[in-house]
């Protein structure tokens, strides 16, 4: 493996400024500031400065940073490295994350000792530990590391669901908490028997090392299997809905883009750095076809839903099955970075990171304005909360898969690399879950900008705060203007793979 | 049987009763304890890997049982935090059925 680049030291600034902001939330009364919401966004606003740097520095360089932790090269140490994918996954977590601080500023802008003091102090630590451990994620190079990593986000991550102390909320947390931990004991169990096989963890090294046999995919299908628990992948999706609809908007922002796609991303690490060649092609059927009921089933119960924040959450469910569907798509022998599947499972990826956290924000509003989140009830939300009515009729664009949109994109070049490789199937699905998503938005589109047919009572929410789920719906919708074609800065670093 | 083997052997039991244990109970705390005794059984398989990894002449690799430390505390906090989760939603609940109760009084007390 390379050595450590120049700027390899900015990697350690990204994992580690995030878990500085929550060491300086518990000191911050004795400097005299009072709101943690202030130091939060000081760190948030340094975050986005460090990830842009990253990303810079990889489409100038167009090579991978290294940093190797402590001198200690690998196999024996550990190593952090950014490619162009990790640096498109951590900007995508920057700029989700910067929405979602700006929109929960004030609605957890209170100082620590005043009412609701705990709970702001809470959300803007946990952001910040999320933060820090997705970073992680998109860096970590030795599957301990990750392991680790993973279990710091599921410990953030699960707070964030129960924020308001309800009964219904805290159930949902421990539903997912008991999920989650299956699937990390599954990832660690995997992690020791690769190590008894191979006597390392790193990944650049087992890329080399790795042999095609029962021991090793044996490790690969029981990891695969925790995380996909931890990614919600159908049949494994029955802790998702409640906790994600149950949380705060904000945080159901973050939990539905970012939390559910760190497993995935390591799923993918597993599949296309790890398992050996060539992939097996029954367990990339087996993904796919879960991927597929997945869309089908929960695009479906979405559609059922009686409150908008459980549709989103189901819809959330539906749109990951894309992501299992790449794995058929990817024809083993060439570099995956090289075919559209892989682009356009990234770039599902991504535009559904955008999409569904402005969808999450601008339903957060709408519940507001109304006092309800009942989609039979929503007629007026068009008129009180303008803004974000719009945001999310734009997100739901991406989501159905209609130009010009990140998700249209996506689900084009997903179509195209089904219809390629034969794979008839996938192509149905694709278009059925896109119409099954046009219906589910169009539903809720339909009622809120109807008329009220008697007075309702609103409360105004001011205009400022309807921008930041704009925002990432316009940045969903500007996705649909990249190139159909295999993107450069997702392949930086790829090939450097020994 | 070597020792090594007899100890993975003990590793698979460990990880078998911990993963039905896991799936098979409804109640929250047993899904707890059962993980634990599942995480028990992945951390004896660690130290099995770090026996048979051992160089010619050395007692152990120390690297697994790095890692095995490491896992311990992670799971140590995740029992921690889903036990905190367990005794609050119990609080709550009995708060909950006393209210009812109180409601249900005949002599509306």
């Amino acid at each position: 493996m390379g050595m450590a680049t120049t700027t390899g030291p900015l990697l350690v600034l990204a994992v580690v400024v995030p878990v500085i902001g929550m060491l300086a939330l518990l000191v911050m009364p004795f400097l005299g500031i009072r709101r943690p919401a202030t130091v939060a966004l000081a760190v948030v606003a340094v975050g986005v400065a460090i990830a842009s740097a990253i990303g810079i520095d990889l489409v100038r360089s167009k090579e991978a940073i290294v940093y190797v932790v402590g001198g200690w090269a690998p196999p024996l140490g550990l190593q952090l490295r950014a490619d162009g994918l990790s640096g498109v996954m951590m900007a995508m977590a920057a700029l989700v994350i910067a929405a979602v601080a700006l929109y929960a500023r004030p609605q957890f802008d209170m100082a620590e000792d005043a009412p609701g003091g705990r709970r702001a102090f809470a959300f803007w630590s946990l952001l910040m530990g999320l933060w820090s451990a997705l970073n992680l994620v998109f860096l970590g190079e030795d599957l301990f590391n990750l392991f680790v990593a993973l279990e710091l986000l599921t410990f953030a991550a699960v707070p964030l669901v129960c924020l308001d102390g309800k009964a219904e909320t805290i159930e949902a947390a421990l539903r997912y908490l008991v999920f989650a931990l299956i699937g990390s004991a599954l990832y660690l169990l995997g992690t020791a028997i690769l190590y008894g096989q191979y006597g390392t963890l790193d990944i650049g090294t087992l890329h080399g090392r790795a042999s095609a046999n029962l021991a090793t995919h044996a490790a690969i299908a029981l990891m695969i299997g925790g995380l996909m628990a931890k990614a919600a992948l159908f049949p494994l999706h029955l802790w998702l809905p409640p906790a994600h609809a149950g949380a705060p908007a904000p945080a159901s922002a973050v939990l539905s883009a970012l939390v559910v796609k760190a497993p995935f991303f390591i799923i993918l690490r597993l599949w296309f750095d790890v398992l050996p060649e060539p992939p097996s092609e029954a367990a990339a059927r087996v993904l796919a076809l879960l991927g597929a009921a997945a869309i089908l089933v929960c695009s479906v119960v979405a559609l059922r839903q009686r409150r908008l924040k459980l549709m989103i959450a189901y819809s959330t469910v539906a749109q990951i099955g894309y992501l299992f569907l790449m794995f058929i798509l990817i024809e083993p022998g060439v570099a995956p970075w090289t075919t559209i599947g892989w682009t356009g499972g990234m770039l599902q990826l991504i535009s559904h990171a955008l999409a569904k956290a402005a969808m999450f924000l601008a339903a957060g509003l709408i519940a507001e304005a109304l006092g309800h989140d009942r989609i039979a009830d929503l007629a007026g939300a068009g008129r009180t909360v303008p803004v974000s009515v719009f945001a999310f009729g734009l997100a739901g664009l991406s989501l159905m898969g209609l130009p010009p949109s990140g998700g249209f994109i996506a689900k084009l070049l997903l179509l195209n690399a089904a219809i390629l490789s034969g794979a008839w199937w996938v192509a149905i699905v694709i278009s059925v879950g896109g119409l099954l998503a046009a219906a589910y938005v169009a539903r809720v589109l339909k009622r809120a900008m109807a008329a009220p047919a008697t007075a309702i009572e609103t409360r105004a929410v001011a205009r400022e705060r309807e921008w930041p789920a704009l925002g990432l719906a316009l940045c969903a919708v500007a996705l649909g203007f990249v190139p159909l074609q295999p993107l450069d800065m997702l392949a930086i670093g790829r090939g450097a793979l020994p | 049987m070597t020792g090594a083997s007899l100890f993975g052997l003990a590793a698979c039991v460990l990880i078998g009763l911990g993963l039905y244990g896991v799936l098979a109970h409804a109640a929250p705390l047993r899904r707890v304890l059962s993980f634990n005794l599942l995480g028990a059984g992945v951390f004896l398989l660690f130290g099995v890997a770090a026996r048979r990894g051992a160089a010619a002449g050395l007692p152990g690799d120390p690297v697994p049982q790095a890692l095995v430390i490491t896992g311990i505390v992670v799971a140590f906090a995740a029992t921690a935090l889903a036990l905190m989760l367990l005794r609050r939603l119990t609080a709550l609940r009995a708060a909950e059925r006393a209210a009812d109760g109180l409601r249900d009084d005949p002599k509306g007390r």
